[in-house]
């Protein structure tokens, strides 16, 4: 009983690295490219640091076919819908990168128009910070993701601000939290419009 | 009884042409296009709310991404504006080390959209050999300003850093390259069949209507309508130049394409010239002394161990480089209160210190005489224009940016009713919208 | 050779509020009631023949400079006009107030205002009579308020999805 068990557990196990390699290896992105970042994206997919040598070469602009979402730059409040119908339409099993600083925790766009990163919306699996990030940056996230894929990690972060209990991967690291910025720029009288009475 | 009713199909937000993010509704009655209605704002940052909020050299960063093709044209503008409002003038060398700087970011931006439109149309190689083309000049970019697309280059009152040694010459053969994909470009599709094909005779815009949608730029010189700003209103060291303003005469996007493959050897062409005419560079002054690390002469400044120090020339990290005494007089305005002290007097004399900190301390910064100013330069997609209005103190009170593409998306109905469905992506390709700028 | 401004004062003088040509920009500073009759000179005439309308905003003068400056009006909408054959430029600013916000359009006039001034709705609350389509172009349509107001605090999110920060 034993043994046929432990016969069944070697061979799915196995099975599952079988898959993670076919799926690392063979990533079907959809480039949900916006703004600036996008030019990095283009960078990378191209020539000099080429994209195609680890199987990520080619972007299917379905959702359907789709299974690593790219969200490649800054995602405003008019189109954070759109994303999270984009997200819904992925089949399992679907990954998510946050591409550029913009999307990881919303860069230094802190306004009334701009998400303060993606993962408020859909849960994320790799952060790839930088303003833009230069390509070496970008194919390290990569590597990240095919060590996840090949795993069959789904462990995503989706954060919620209002909890307590819910922290970024960056939280965790840098100690800072969307409470302690908000009570900074309450206490900073100087930063933003000035709109009270004259000092000079 | 047959009955015919138009469709409504929205090419939406989140669409394959790398664009950016806009939203059509076209009312299609087969494969014709009746009408179009074009949304934008899904990338609308504030830029003009985020600059009311920071000082004036912390804006650059944010014009940067205004037009992320190309980032140079932007700071530059807005410099030259804010200098306009302030009246003051900067040295030789650093107005040739802007031109050049402007002149390769405009060749990127037309290398992007040629080769994005290209791809579009089915041409991957030229895209893979524009996009080739472009990193080259992004190495370029590289070495003198530290980054690769968002640089915040420009500084009012002059530029952060000098040109390196042998940039010359790097430059000169990276232009060769650029030259070599351009023809190979050229080679791949002005006589290509299916190009010439898709291009030709479609995306049409008459004379009349750009003049009265307010259209500038490449969209407008396909027409026929010779108006730059760099010849009409020259700034900088235009006037100084010799360049050719190529003009089209249909107004389809076959003469767009054309207009700006001239349009890049016109700007390798200011490039060359620019280097034959620059004033010589950095003057070392009476830099007699030794090159001593910024840690050690901040620490013998604050031992009071100031002995010889004026002489002295500091090594600093590769990110503050170009900035120092020996390039100083060179590239920056002799405006002790616009422009920061080089980083010998702000290591190594109290003077130097409280100059540095009176202008980026908050409440403190650069403050230019109550008033506006409107300077338009030449974008790579048409006039950018900045206006900014000071109220005297170290926000600015209103900075807008003309975005050149903004008209063009708003003709853009125009130049489509009464084509094909396919129609539509090569004539969106030559509009080269950037949303960074549209939506800003 | 008159300048534009020159001519604006001897055509309209009654409209004028103000002119000024600071740092070698003419401006013009006028009344709401003479915008179409300045503008349609200003287009017509030929030693004038402004045909670009460059750029339409607006400027929102709440608390300028801290409260020492008072101005009488709180917004002013700016129009900056480019004229091909003569190059040569002009602003035009008409100062409107808070309570009643609405300047004609130019929609007829220049057809490229009729984006502009809807960003100036969307932007500042400011409508524009006899607009074809007047509603917002870069923000959602369910946002509330307007966002370069001076008292639209720059981080005050109203979010469609997700949470307000």
């Amino acid at each position: 009983m034993s043994a046929l068990s432990s016969a069944s557990n070697f061979f799915t196990s196995k099975l599952n690295d079988a898959l993670g390699w076919a799926r690392k290896f063979s990533i079907f992105q959809y480039p949900f490219v916006t703004a600036c970042c996008g030019m990095e994206y283009m960078a990378t997919n191209c020539a000099h640091y080429d994209q195609d040598r680890f199987g990520a070469g080619f972007p299917r602009f379905s959702p359907r076919q789709s299974d690593v979402l790219f969200v490649v730059g800054t995602i405003s409040h008019k189109m954070a819908p759109v994303l999270k119908t984009v997200y819904d339409q992925m089949c399992e099993p679907k990954w998510v990168v946050a591409f550029g600083v913009c999307t990881c925790t919303g860069g230094f766009y802190d306004n009334y128009a701009t998400v303060m990163g993606i993962d408020t919306i859909i849960p994320v699996d790799i952060y790839i910070p930088g303003c833009p990030p230069r390509p070496e940056n970008v194919l390290d996230g990569l590597m990240k993701l095919q060590e996840k894929i090949q795993k069959g990690e789904q462990s995503r972060t989706l954060y919620d601000p209002r909890d307590p209990r819910s922290v970024r991967p960056a939280d965790l690291q840098f100690g800072y939290t969307i409470e302690g910025h908000i009570k900074h720029i309450e206490s900073t009288p100087t930063h933003g419009p000035k709109l009270t009475t004259p000092k000079e | 009884m047959t009955q015919t009713r138009s469709m409504l199909l929205n090419v939406g937000p989140s669409h394959p042409a790398m664009h950016g993010v806009i939203r059509l509704i076209m009312e299609l009655d087969g494969e014709k296009i009746k009408d179009v209605e074009v949304e934008i704002g899904y990338l609308h940052r504030a830029f003009e709310k985020m600059c009311e909020t920071v000082m004036y050299t912390q804006c650059f960063p944010y014009t940067d991404r205004l037009n992320y093709v190309s980032p140079l044209i932007n700071n530059v503008g807005f410099a030259l504006t804010v200098e306009k409002l302030l009246g003051i003038d900067i040295p030789e060398r650093a107005k040739y080390i802007r031109v050049i700087m402007s002149e390769i970011s405009r060749v990127t931006d037309h290398l992007t959209c040629i080769g994005a439109s290209a791809m579009e149309l089915g041409s991957m190689s030229v895209f893979l050999y524009m996009i080739k083309a472009r990193e080259f000049l992004w190495e370029l970019v590289e070495e003198i300003t530290g980054a690769r697309l968002t640089i915040s280059y420009v500084r009012i009152g002059g530029v952060k850093a000098d040109l390196t040694e042998g940039f010359v010459d790097k430059t000169f053969q990276k232009i060769a390259e650029v030259r070599k994909v351009l023809i190979e470009a050229d080679e791949l599709l002005t006589r290509n069949r299916i190009f010439f094909d898709r291009m030709k005779g479609l995306g049409k815009i008459s004379r009349e209507d750009a003049i009265a949608y307010g259209i500038t730029g490449p969209f407008l010189r396909s027409t026929g309508v010779n108006y730059d700003v760099r010849k009409a209103s020259p700034y900088l060291v235009y006037d100084k130049l010799d360049f050719e303003v190529p003009l089209g005469t249909q107004g389809d996007n076959l003469d767009r394409y054309f207009v700006r493959m001239a349009e890049m050897e016109q700007s390798l062409r200011i490039i060359e010239q620019c280097f034959q005419q620059i004033p010589d560079g950095p003057i070392a002054a009476d830099l007699t002394g030794a090159v001593i690390p910024a840690a050690q002469m901040v620490d013998s400044a604050k031992m009071g161990q100031t002995e010889g120090l004026m002489e002295d020339e500091v090594s600093l990290d590769p990110t503050l480089q170009g900035g120092t005494k020996k390039y100083y007089d060179a590239i920056n305005a002799n405006r002790k209160d616009i422009v920061l002290p080089a980083k010998e007097n702000t290591y190594g004399n109290i003077e130097g210190l409280m100059n540095h900190f009176k202008l980026v301390m908050y409440g403190h910064g650069i403050r230019p005489p109550v008033g506006e100013a409107y300077f338009p330069v030449e974008g790579a997609n048409g006039e950018l224009g900045f206006y900014i209005v000071s109220d005297g103190r170290d926000n600015p009170w209103r900075v807008r940016v003309h975005p050149p593409c903004f008209p063009i998306m708003a003709a853009l109905p125009k130049c489509l009713i009464g084509e094909m469905m396919a129609d539509l992506v090569p004539t969106f390709g030559s509009v080269n919208m950037i949303a960074g700028e549209l939506d800003r | 050779m008159l300048t534009p401004l020159q001519r604006i004062q001897e055509k309209f003088p009654a409209d004028i509020i103000e002119t000024h040509a600071f740092r070698g920009d003419e401006t013009v500073v006028i009344r709401a009631a003479g915008l179409k009759a300045v503008a349609g000179f200003l287009k017509e005439t030929p030693e004038m023949d402004f045909n670009f309308l460059m750029d339409l905003t607006a400027v929102d003068y709440l608390f300028f400079a801290g409260g020492r400056i008072q101005k009488e009006f709180r917004f002013e909408v700016v129009y900056h006009f480019f004229s091909l054959k003569h190059n040569h430029r002009i602003r035009l600013k008409v100062p409107v107030d808070d309570k009643a916000p609405e300047v004609d359009t130019l929609t007829d006039l220049w057809p490229s205002a009729n984006w502009y001034e809807r960003e100036v709705w969307d932007m500042y609350g400011i409508k524009f009579k006899g607009h074809p389509n007047l509603k917002r172009i870069l923000m959602y349509e369910e946002f509330q308020g307007h966002a370069l107001r001076k008292d639209y605090p720059y981080n005050k999110r109203q979010p469609l999805i997700g949470p307000t920060y």
